[in-house]
């Protein structure tokens, strides 16, 4: 039996009301957007990368509670992170979505365990970190 | 309509006991399909049991061939067309693109027009922008007023060829004026083309008296398989139109250059007629007659979603007359709405619903979205209500 209350983590929900890092960042060097052209949903990530790390990070876009809440742990984990850090990150949550692993140094993303259950809705938790990535590769 | 026949109903649908997440199922998701009633599951078993319709002439062949011819007749009765108007394609999208492609082709030129609304589902917009763009003809759209209400003095009929919207919206669940929208299309030479896709399970249909060209269906809305629909087409039109596509069946010669080609509806249905789809489609018109008038049923669960949504906080698009309802609760997203339900048992549908030019106007980019079949009862609509009260839990 799946539960959407434990998919809802209340971690998931105060980041859907109260994100961190939204809105633009005006000395982004990197940027890219990602969609969902099934439910309409799309997330820009900018990063501002000086001497081989992320010194800053934001997202804006509309979408549902998972998505908004995975953007705004990503940019939290981004700051401070080498590209190659915040790819690993991304190769780590892709692999805890979508098996049963441990959810190694994930930090807070480990919340999102719940979606696991819910097929349809781990391209939301995704949809943030397609963004980031393609905005690293620029 | 009593309680007890409504609760009978129910009994003919065995998807209805599905337990949902441990929970019972308040299926509230008619418009996207509905469910199917026994009759319908045992008819298409039984079709699945039969030989190629239309070609052999053993005695499986024969039994296949007139499953098709038969049904053809009901749907002909069910629409108050003629037999050999009625056309069996894969559904709605099938039927439009059809005549998009074989009318268009034939009849569309530069400096013609195509008229649809703007609260058209996807299949009812881009074929027609797709023929535009090949012919080079201008594709106009009349827009809705708040309450999902097509404009008809808004848009300009003057060089307009054919005129395409929908019956019922299948977000604002208004009715489009047919009958003075067929008046309009012909005082200018135009055709009207209807999509019915949300309208067979809801209302009466007589093309003569909508005065409509052509009407489109889809089986899986009228309760029964996906893949199965129809194109119904007025005589005299169909008889102007070229084959779309072509294959087995539809031929009268055939030699290593050339082909000539049957009549409608033969001409409009190329390759091994889909026996199994089209013997469901029969077996549910034979249900939805059995089971006479439900649209008092359906208006009250109707309003009762009206009101469970309304008391929820949430703001309805358009003014929706029947059949569904389409909603955002502030602040929560319609795919969080749709989860949420899910886990209580409360199948809803979240997105644009192929609409997306019609959210755009409402200013959302989606929406929940509740509908009614036969078998909705009061039990559904509080399951939904008790489900939206829990949704504010999570989303204080």
């Amino acid at each position: 039996m799946t539960d959407a209350r434990a998919l809802y983590h209340a971690t998931i929900v105060e980041h859907d009301r109260h994100p961190h890092h939204e809105g633009p960042l005006p000395a982004a060097t990197h940027a890219a957007t990602a969609d969902n052209p099934l439910c309409g949903d799309v997330v820009t990530l900018r990063f501002v990368l000086a001497d081989g790390v992320i010194a800053d990070a934001a997202f804006e876009g509309r979408g549902c509670a998972l998505s908004r809440a995975a953007a705004s742990m990503l940019a939290t984990r981004a700051i401070g992170a080498t590209p190659e850090q915040l790819r690993e990150l991304a190769a780590t949550f892709d692999r805890f979505l979508h098996a049963d692993v441990p959810a190694e140094d994930l930090g807070e993303l480990a919340v999102f365990e719940g979606v696991r259950a819910f097929k349809s809705r781990r391209a939301c938790a995704c949809l943030p970190f397609t963004a980031a990535l393609a905005a690293l590769d620029q | 309509m009593s309680v007890s026949d409504l609760a009978a109903r129910r009994r003919d649908f065995p998807a209805l006991a599905t337990r949902v997440h441990g929970k019972r199922l308040a299926y509230l998701d008619s418009a996207a399909t509905a469910l199917r009633p026994q009759p319908v599951i045992d008819a298409i078993v039984r079709a699945a049991q039969l030989g190629a319709p239309s070609r052999s002439v053993h005695a499986l062949a024969e039994q296949a061939t007139s499953v098709i011819e038969d049904a053809r007749s009901d749907v002909a009765a069910f629409l108050g067309g003629r037999a050999d108007e009625v056309i069996f394609t894969s559904g709605t999208t099938g039927s439009l693109n059809l005549v998009a492609q074989a009318w268009g082709r034939a009849h569309l030129a530069a400096g013609d027009a195509v008229i649809v609304s703007e609260l058209e589902h996807h299949s009812n917009l881009m074929p027609w922008q797709m023929i535009c763009g090949e012919r080079g003809a201008e594709l106009r759209i009349a827009p809705v007023d708040d309450a999902g209400r097509i404009q008809l003095d808004r848009v300009s009929f003057e060089r307009a060829k054919l005129v395409a919207v929908a019956h019922v919206s299948n977000v604002t669940g208004t009715v489009a004026p047919i009958a003075e929208l067929a008046q309009r299309a012909h005082a200018v030479g135009a055709l009207l083309v209807v999509d019915g896709a949300q309208a067979v399970a809801h209302l009466p249909i007589d093309v003569a008296a909508l005065g409509c060209d052509f009407y489109a269906f889809s089986a899986h809305k009228l309760y029964g398989p996906t893949g199965t629909g129809v194109l119904w087409g007025r005589a005299s039109v169909l008889a102007t139109m070229p084959p779309w596509q072509t294959g087995g069946g539809m031929i009268r010669t055939v030699e290593a250059t050339r082909s000539t080609f049957r009549g409608a509806p033969a001409r409009f249905e190329a390759g091994t007629p889909n026996v199994i789809g089209i013997a469901g489609l029969a077996a549910a018109l034979a249900y939805v007659r059995a089971i006479g008038d439900v649209r008092a049923d359906e208006a009250r669960a109707h309003a009762a979603l009206v009101a469970a949504v309304r008391a929820a906080g949430g703001r309805i698009l358009g003014e929706p007359e029947l059949a569904v309802v389409a909603f955002e609760l502030p602040r929560i997203h319609a795919h969080d709405v749709a989860t949420l339900a899910d886990a209580e048992g409360v199948a809803l549908r979240s997105g644009h619903h192929c609409a997306a030019p019609l959210h755009a106007r409402f200013g959302v980019t989606a929406s929940s979205r509740v509908s009614v079949g036969c078998y909705t009862d009061a039990d559904d609509v509080a399951q939904f209500a008790a489900a939206l009260a829990k949704l504010r839990e999570v989303f204080p």
